[in-house]
């Protein structure tokens, strides 16, 4: 039995009358790979905005490794592990890639202010290591080439590693995908599965949200679907593959007997 | 390259005494050496953070009344029968109290409005320095209302070894700007090239992505308003005991905006932004008070304004930066920006 890492209970979010989430309860054990998938407007994003700190739930709770994650601000949840990529602003597009990674590694590089402005060598080996991180963290997503070039001028698949980067650069012992491969070709997506397993690999346990099936199966240990807020089933890519309640909600009423 | 350009304009600017002998070219150069100090802390804030604070001259007035006052002395009859007494203290005291009351009122300010910023960021500055000059204006007691501070006496320093020397006249005067401007252009640089000046760099460019990454929002802003604050504040000390006489007129909003046009058109975001843009309209009025009447130096000033926005929309330093940068990032700078506000536009749609 693996230890839990997070855990969604009894979520629900209305906005006004509107209920985007009801009664959602899942986890997510450490180390392991977990999808969250779903037709559009299925909840996937507000369920991902609410375990980030960016949403509050209506009701129920979402903890981490025990602590309560209800209230806290999205650096205080930062501060406990947890990082994300977004959807679709997922760089400072005015910087360069490496400067981007740089303002991401702002928890690493807390010297005090006063130590900073004048340069005092505390300051100055702090700002050293900082930018060796950066260039370790652009070669790990495989960027280096693109290192000096504003991050708004890149590709959008070569953003998306940007942002994976700099959810990186938190040394998170959770990482949180929002979509990650949408945008991207089949080669890129490739690539970055093997990223995603790297990941994992280093002992970092990764929730994603996909709409990209064959990523989703390839990379997944287990997959939680969403229709209309709630939960329709949950399980390995093989059981959720034939699951009929899924096959429904993506294809339709009748796609099961065809 | 960078160091020996700053080195070359410091020199420049420390050898014009040795060759401008006209008493009001000096002190006009004096006056705007202050406001460009005054803009300098202003582009903390819009340039680096995003933040327009439309009241920033409040700090400057809040630092020139506290430095006066205590450099003058007060006796004030408080509610309750109190009464407070404060005998003159060097002006030098006054220096620094200034600078540490107006970064307090930059704090709290700042406490105030970043939790909902932007437009409530500006709505709260123009209204503050709007109490600010009300209070100077009818707190006669204190502050002598209309009928201003006046007689503020000089700033003198001590220098080791060579006893005191008391700054009267306008070639000391100059120096002492020069020094404060270098050290305040230093403090800026430094500040927004540390992990600091990145958080707040982030922030301006995307803030959800800098909240993800930790970066605390109201920390952050705050702690760049009560910098830029304690700086307005020190030029408006600066102000106080070279004019040596001040008014609740320091707080006009007309003095905000000349600060505002500094930093824009020089370049907001450039360090050396708010220099060139000061220099051209601190000195401007020089030029046109023999040619033309007052309401007219008004117009021509948004004449200049309006040419310089136009042929240099970003301001006068990022442009020329733009324009004399290798063939190779110029295409990537002006390219890059251009698409991404069109992906923007197409997102928002």
């Amino acid at each position: 039995m693996i230890a839990t890492a997070l855990k969604v209970e009894k979520v629900a979010v209305h906005f006004g009358g509107l209920v985007a989430l009801s009664d959602m309860n899942f986890t997510v054990g450490e180390g392991e790979i977990v999808s969250l998938i779903g037709p559009n407007g299925a909840g996937k994003t507000t369920a991902f905005n609410v375990v980030t700190g960016f949403l509050d739930p209506t009701r129920g709770a979402v903890s981490y490794r025990g602590t309560a994650l209800n209230g806290l601000k999205p650096h205080q949840i930062a501060d406990l592990g947890l990082a994300r990529t977004f959807q679709r602003t997922s760089v400072f597009p005015n910087d360069t890639v490496y400067d981007n990674l740089l303002v991401g590694l702002h928890r690493q590089g807390r010297v005090s202010l006063l130590a900073a402005i004048l340069g005092l060598p505390r300051a100055r080996s702090s700002e050293r290591r900082l930018r060796e991180r950066a260039s370790e963290l652009i070669e790990w997503v495989g960027l280096e080439r693109r290192a000096y070039d504003l991050a708004g001028s890149l590709s959008y698949g070569e953003q998306r590693l940007v942002g994976v980067a700099l959810a990186l650069a938190a040394e998170p012992s959770m990482l949180l995908l929002d979509e990650p491969v949408s945008g991207m070709n089949a080669s890129e997506t490739h690539t970055f599965v093997q990223l995603v397993r790297n990941i994992r690999d280093r002992g970092v346990t990764i929730l994603l949200v996909e709409h990209d099936m064959p990523m989703v199966m390839s990379v997944s240990d287990r997959i939680v679907v969403l229709n209309y807020g709630r939960i329709i089933a949950e399980g390995p890519p093989d059981v959720i593959r034939n699951d009929p309640a899924v096959i429904e909600a993506y294809l339709g009423q009748g796609a099961t007997r065809a | 390259m960078k160091s020996g350009v700053a080195i070359l304009t410091i020199l420049a600017f420390a050898s014009v005494p040795l060759w401008l002998r006209d008493p009001y070219l000096m002190n006009a150069l004096i006056t705007t050496g202050i406001f460009i100090i005054g803009a300098m802390s202003l582009n903390l804030l819009l340039g680096f953070t995003g933040q327009l604070s439309l009241g920033h001259i409040a700090f400057f007035g809040i630092g020139a009344y506290v430095s006066a006052l205590t450099s003058l002395g007060f006796d004030v009859g408080l509610p309750f029968g109190f009464r407070v007494v404060h005998t003159p203290w060097p002006p030098i005291v006054g220096f620094v109290l200034a600078i540490v009351v107006a970064g307090l009122c930059g704090y709290l300010v700042g406490l105030l409005s970043f939790r909902v910023r932007g437009a409530y960021f500006v709505i709260v500055t123009i209204s503050f320095a709007e109490v600010v000059r009300l209070v100077a204006l009818n707190w006669v007691e204190l502050t002598q209302g209309p009928l201003a501070l006046t007689n503020i006496p000089s700033i003198t320093i001590g220098l080791p070894g060579l006893g005191y020397l008391t700054l009267r006249n306008k070639l000391q005067n100059y120096y002492l700007v020069l020094a404060v401007a270098v050290v305040t252009y230093v403090l800026i640089s430094r500040l927004v090239h540390s992990h600091f000046g990145r958080a707040m760099r982030g922030l301006m460019e995307n803030e959800t992505l800098a909240v993800s990454v930790g970066i605390d929002v109201t920390k952050t802003l705050t702690l760049a308003a009560v910098i830029s604050a304690g700086i307005a504040g020190a030029a408006g000390s600066l102000y106080a005991h070279y004019i040596r006489i001040i008014d609740p007129e320091v707080f006009a909003f007309i003095n905000t905006v000349t600060m505002v046009i500094m930093v824009i058109t020089g370049g907001k975001g450039s360090l050396a932004g708010p220099i060139v843009g000061g220099m051209i309209f601190g000195l401007l009025p020089v030029f046109l008070r023999p040619i033309m009447a007052p309401e007219a130096q008004w117009i021509a000033y948004g004449g200049v304004l309006i040419v310089i926005l136009f042929v240099l929309p970003r301001g006068i330093v990022p442009s020329l930066a733009l324009r004399f940068a290798k063939p190779r990032s110029r295409v990537e700078t002006v390219v890059a920006p251009v698409a991404f506000s069109e992906r923007d536009a197409k997102e928002h749609a």
